[in-house]
């Protein structure tokens, strides 16, 4: 069986090498070949994972070698890996969600022309995110996680003729490389300390060295995952990212590559379990960028990015369940598979709306959709109902899960605040979730005529808009829908069914622990408390959209609504910072390099020979010059070689 | 006595130089092919070489010896051991795509303002180069090695001044002009290394006795050769002071984007992916061999010129403006790494560093050479004359993306395992260098990033709309290049195999041994 397991990864990375060379000839066939390797990698998962639950708790883990990768004196790295039930929830999330979107991309793609690429490119992701899942030593890790960088690169960039999918691009592989700087930093410091940096003999190990070691091991492993899951510090990557086809953005940027900083956290658990001060840190990571995305979330008019600052808040919401030890965990992975059902599926929603749309993606000028696209309107609504916690569907289970262990960080006052935070959050969620639903499906149309492409560098390329043409809202074609549907099943039902007798936290415990959570206050409070935060947030936003008209130019809005338009004015910090910064520092080493450097070397060899005298002499581009030169160099070879005679 | 194998390497590119360089001046393709010929028939052999050595067996193998100078003991001594092999195959493997590359760099230009280009000269020089830099990569004994290390200059010389990138913003005196200047530079900056090292060559003969590098590395080990702390240093900054001009290290630099900036495209990669990489070998083989104590005396200050090279070339490549000189500091960055890796001397840094130096000759090729190919259809270095590119040539750009990423290292591809094992190595031996040198990663990212971003993304220029994609010539060179990236990224084991004894063989030298794991070394 544990042969199988490279077939996971093979079957998408074959698809991408067929599809990305295979050349025009393929351009037919190329969606269908990479849906099917998609689905082909999936039933591999189903098939192992059907294995796995034949087998008792303890002895589901199967190891696969394949060869020695990096052999050299003291140090081992394998190409081998390892499927048990944490990686296994992630094999089967990638493949089953990457497979739908697959295939709602079929739809979604139909008219660009480059449409085997984005197949090549979604193969791609598929492979590098699941040898991220699968691998069994940290350098391998590494090498999906860097994967799943580049695909995200390229899928974010896939309409590289528009300057600003080019720059988001590049933002988003330069602000994860500041994460990878922690994951390098974190793998040495494993090589240094452990000799290794397998998950095996490292995890077992943690009880072999200091606690200040696995701190920091623990915050440069925080590095990475906040450059991935676009966590505060390094979250300015992700709204830039919706830049993207939206099918990326569902699959990449919501359901599975922006969770791989809570699967690097929590298949770390046992070191972070051993320095909590590290553990700490990830808490207040999660807590603040939960609140950072939900406020920025609130401020959106742009669909995508409203729900990209959800995704971030979310995030934020696994991160801090997966700072909180083994409370926490299952939790975490919980909550990303629920989310990866909702979220997937409200963005392919979003998609919907914007091919019906011409494309439009500004939500003042949507309204009054539900009765043209119902199918949209249900599945997004059901999506909708599911992240607020609407009781009985997937988040209400999840996300109160991690709201009560939050509340059990300890006795004490970081119970309170943190437990606060995350209910606070919920509340958030609920207003701009509501806002969304109310300013997309409801109220009166405030359609505009299509933008002129031409003009307007904002408008999705690909599907043709006849400049000035109203939208025709539409249903979209089933390969979109049905996709839709199956998510938002899963956005409707996952949740009880993980739930209910701690299925999902019982599945995970041989590897993450499982220890029931004891919040500071009882657990029916907690959930009535959520309650009511939900019913609040949802009926501000009723109040404020739904019961008065909206505008379809934004107002100025409070101070803090602007600087949450600017993403919380983190662009503007770096862009002062880093980037004027950068350009000042770099235009200043070219002067220093072009006249200090180089001046100096020169001009100490010119106090010797004469040098620069002759260098500058030389510039006159004389032939006899060079022939003067020549003959100088190959007089003092011979002189040499004479010289030696003579010693 | 067997077939010299090693001495024909070395002499079958010579041959192909004088062939070349006879055919008539009418028949200039039947010269490319000859040359092209001759560069495969070395490939060849240096295979040969590599089936031939056996990565368990004696350090220097498949070894002659002649005497040459007898007055004063200098021999014709070669052998190779785990790195020299690598590196000379390494080096014969690039020269077909060099020549291949740069076929019709040399073509004669129709203007009358132009000089005529002798291809037959061009090809000639380059197989000479290669005969030259095979012939030092096997060199044991030190006068002879210093011969050579000399004399690769003269060719290299004409190559940069003579066939200078027909790209050129400026006039065409201003172009000779800003070419003579790079070649001179070159030159001069080269020749005042090699003077220096020339003295301390002298003296290490009037210390040792003798130019044999094993006689002279058997003396010092049995302690029959005693040299003074302090000869030993003098003698030790004159050799690295040569080497470090070759390969470059900061601050002395500053020859090198001036030299890759304005010679054609197949040529810097010349400079960059095989003459280079002679200096630090040299700093492998000879430094730390012949001067173990005071390589290590000097290992502080040259890990501090190490991280500066690898930051400043770094920020340099991001302000660059030229797509060509881009490159090159991105390759003194690159040469940082090297030098980090083999003066860290844990055996990761080590195997990192020569493992580095062939990843780096094949990263190097591949971008460099698809940056050629750009330049030469739009006729403008500059970074700004591009955008676009993309859309109309959509494979050229494909290459050109998989070259700048195997440039920053992404894992996957070769230089990601070698820049790794130069990191760890270093973190073991140095943690604060270690993390300096992390920040490299970054910057790599950012310099390659942004120079694919403005050359082709973005709205199609006016004038590349018209630029033509790959030709099938141009993709023979640049499709093995990547196939290797990507195999020896997953399966770098052939080459780690070769080099693994000989870095067991330096470290012995260094008398060093990698520090242990902290749980390991508390029990």
């Amino acid at each position: 069986m544990e042969n199988l397991i490279a077939l996971l990864v093979a079957a998408p990375l074959l698809g991408a090498a067929v599809l990305l060379c295979g050349g025009r000839r393929l351009d037919r066939i190329g969606h269908w070949l990479g849906t099917l390797l998609a689905a082909a990698s999936f039933v591999v998962g189903a098939v192992l994972f059907v294995d796995m639950l034949g087998k008792g708790a303890e002895e589901r883990a199967l190891h696969q070698k394949l060869f020695s990768w990096i052999p050299v004196e003291g140090f081992q790295a394998d190409i081998a890996f390892q499927l048990d039930q944490l990686s296994m929830t992630f094999v089967l999330l990638i493949t089953g969600v990457g497979t739908l979107i697959h295939i709602y991309s079929i739809g979604y793609m139909e008219h660009d022309e480059r449409r085997r690429r984005f197949f090549g490119y979604l193969n791609l992701f598929l492979a590098a995110m699941l040898l991220l899942v699968i691998a069994d030593n940290y350098l391998l890790l590494y090498v999906g996680w860097e994967g799943v960088g580049l695909a995200s690169y390229l899928l974010i960039g896939f309409w590289q003729h528009k300057p600003s999918a080019a720059t988001a691009a590049k933002k988003a592989f330069l602000v994860n490389r500041v994460g990878d700087m922690g994951l390098s930093i974190a793998i040495m410091l494993m090589f240094t300390t452990f000799g290794t940096f397998a998950f095996g003999p490292v995890l077992g190990a943690t009880g072999e060295t200091s606690e200040g070691m696995l701190t920091a091991i623990g915050l440069m492993l925080l590095l990475a995952a906040c450059g991935k899951s676009a966590q505060v510090p390094l979250q300015s990557w992700l709204g830039d990212a919706m830049e993207g086809p939206t099918p990326v953005s569902a699959l990449i940027h919501a359901a599975t590559m922006v969770t791989a900083g809570v699967y690097l956290i929590v298949r770390s658990g046992a070191i972070f379990n051993a320095a909590p001060d590290a553990q700490l840190a990830v808490v207040i990571v999660g807590a603040v960028t939960l609140l950072f995305g939900a406020i920025v979330g609130c401020a959106k008019d742009d669909i995508k990015k409203a729900l990209a600052g959800s995704t971030m808040s979310q995030i934020g919401y696994m991160v801090l369940a997966a700072g909180l030890g083994p409370i926490g965990y299952a939790f975490a992975i919980m909550h990303l598979v629920t989310h990866g059902f909702f979220k997937a599926g409200l963005f392919l929603g979003a998609g919907s709306v914007m091919h019906g749309m011409n494309d439009e993606v500004d939500m003042r000028k949507y309204g009054g959709l539900r009765r043209y696209m119902p199918i949209t309107f249900v599945t997004f609504g059901l999506g909708y109902l599911a992240i607020i916690g609407f009781p009985g569907l997937s988040g209400f289970w999840s996300k109160d899960k991690i709201i009560e262990a939050a509340f059990a960080y300890d006795d004490g006052i970081r119970g309170w605040i943190f437990g606060g935070v995350a209910l606070l959050g919920a509340g958030i969620t609920a207003f701009y979730m509501t806002r969304v639903m109310i300013m997309t499906f409801f109220g009166e149309k405030r359609w505009q005529p299509a933008p002129d492409p031409d003009k307007d560098a904002s408008v999705e390329p690909g599907i043709e808009v006849t400049p000035g043409e109203m939208p025709h809202p539409h249903e979209s074609p089933r390969s979109m829908t049905i996709p839709m549907i199956v998510l938002a099943f899963g956005s409707v039902f996952a949740g009880a069914f993980f739930s209910i007798g701690d299925r999902f936290a019982n599945w995970l415990a041989p590897v993450t622990q499982f220890e029931h959570p004891h919040p500071v206050i009882s657990v029916p409070a907690i959930t009535t408390a959520t309650m009511v935060v939900l019913l609040a947030g949802a009926l501000i936003a009723y109040l404020m959209y739904g019961h008065r008209p909206v505008p379809v130019t934004a107002p100025r809005g409070s101070l803090l609504t602007r600087a949450a338009r600017r993403d919380l004015l983190q662009d503007d910090f770096n862009h002062v910072v880093l980037v004027r910064g950068g350009e000042h520092l770099t235009r200043s080493l070219v002067y220093v390099d072009h006249s200090l450097v180089d001046g100096v070397v020169n001009g100490t060899a010119a106090s010797f020979g004469g040098l620069s005298g002759r260098l500058r002499k030389l510039q006159n581009g004389y032939a006899r010059s060079y022939a003067v030169s020549m003959f100088g160099g190959t007089a003092i070879l011979i002189a040499a070689t004479l010289l030696m005679r003579a010693v | 006595m067997s077939f010299p194998i090693l001495t024909a390497t070395a002499v079958l590119p010579a041959v192909g130089a004088i062939v070349t360089a006879a055919v008539p001046a009418a028949r200039r393709t039947a010269a490319k092919w000859v040359a092209l010929l001759f560069s495969l028939a070395t490939l060849v052999m240096a295979a040969i070489v590599l089936v031939r050595f056996e990565p368990g067996g004696d350090r220097y193998q498949l070894t002659e010896s002649h005497a040459w100078i007898a007055d004063f003991g200098v021999r014709y001594e070669l052998g190779v051991d785990g790195i020299g092999v690598v590196m000379v195959a390494l080096t014969a493997l690039l020269i077909p795509f060099v020549i291949l590359a740069g076929w019709h760099d040399a073509d004669p230009v129709e203007t009358k303002s132009s000089r005529w280009r002798p291809t037959q000269g061009f090809f000639a020089l380059i197989l000479m180069v290669e005969a030259m830099v095979v012939l030092s990569f096997e060199a044991t004994d030190v006068f002879l090695f210093y011969i050579l290390f000399e004399a690769m200059l003269i060719p290299m010389y004409f190559l940069i001044g003579g066939f200078g990138d027909r790209a050129h913003s400026g006039t065409d005196e201003n172009a000779a002009a800003q070419r003579s200047y790079a070649a001179v530079k070159f030159l001069l900056y080269n020749l005042a290394g090699g003077l220096i090292m020339l003295a301390a060559v002298i003296g290490l003969y009037v210390v040792a006795g003798s130019f044999s590098l094993s006689e002279i590395a058997e003396a010092r080990a049995s302690g029959s050769l005693d040299m003074a702390t302090t000869t030993e240093r003098l003698l030790f900054l004159g050799f690295f002071f040569a080497f470090a001009i070759k390969a470059p290290l900061w601050p002395l630099h500053t020859w090198l984007p001036n030299a890759m900036g304005e010679a054609t495209a197949p040529v810097a990669v010349l400079i960059t992916a095989v003459v280079d990489k002679v200096g630090t070998f040299a700093m492998l083989r000879f430094c730390l061999q012949l001067f173990p104590e005071a390589s290590k005396w000097a290992t502080p200050v040259i890990i501090v010129l190490a991280l500066v090279s690898i930051v400043y070339g770094a920020l340099l490549a991001v302000g660059q403006r030229d797509i060509k000189r881009l490159i090159a500091y991105a390759s003194v960055s690159h040469f940082g790494f090297i030098v980090l890796g083999i003066f860290a001397m844990t055996s990761q840094g080590q195997s990192g560093a020569t493992l580095y130096m062939v990843n780096h000759g094949l990263s190097t090729a591949a971008l460099m050479l698809v940056a050629g190919f750009l330049i030469s259809r739009r006729g403008s270095r500059l970074i700004a004359d591009y955008g676009g590119v993309q859309k109309v040539a959509p494979v050229l750009a494909g290459t050109f993306l998989i070259g700048g990423l195997a440039t920053l290292s992404l894992p996957g591809l070769a230089p990601f395992v070698s820049e790794f094992l130069v990191l760890v190595g270093t973190f073991a031996a140095y943690p604060v260098a270690g993390i300096i040198a992390t920040f490299g990663i970054v910057l790599a990212a950012l310099y390659t990033l942004v120079l694919y971003q403005r050359t082709m993304t973005g709205p199609v220029k006016t004038e590349v709309r018209t630029m033509p994609d790959l030709k099938v010539r141009e993709l023979a060179v640049v499709a093995p290049l990547i196939a290797l990236l990507l195999f020896l990224g997953v399966f770098p084991k052939p080459l780690t195999e070769i080099i693994n004894p000989a870095v067991e063989h330096t470290m012995s030298d260094v008398q060093k041994q990698d520090p242990r794991p902290d749980v390991e070394a508390a029990k």
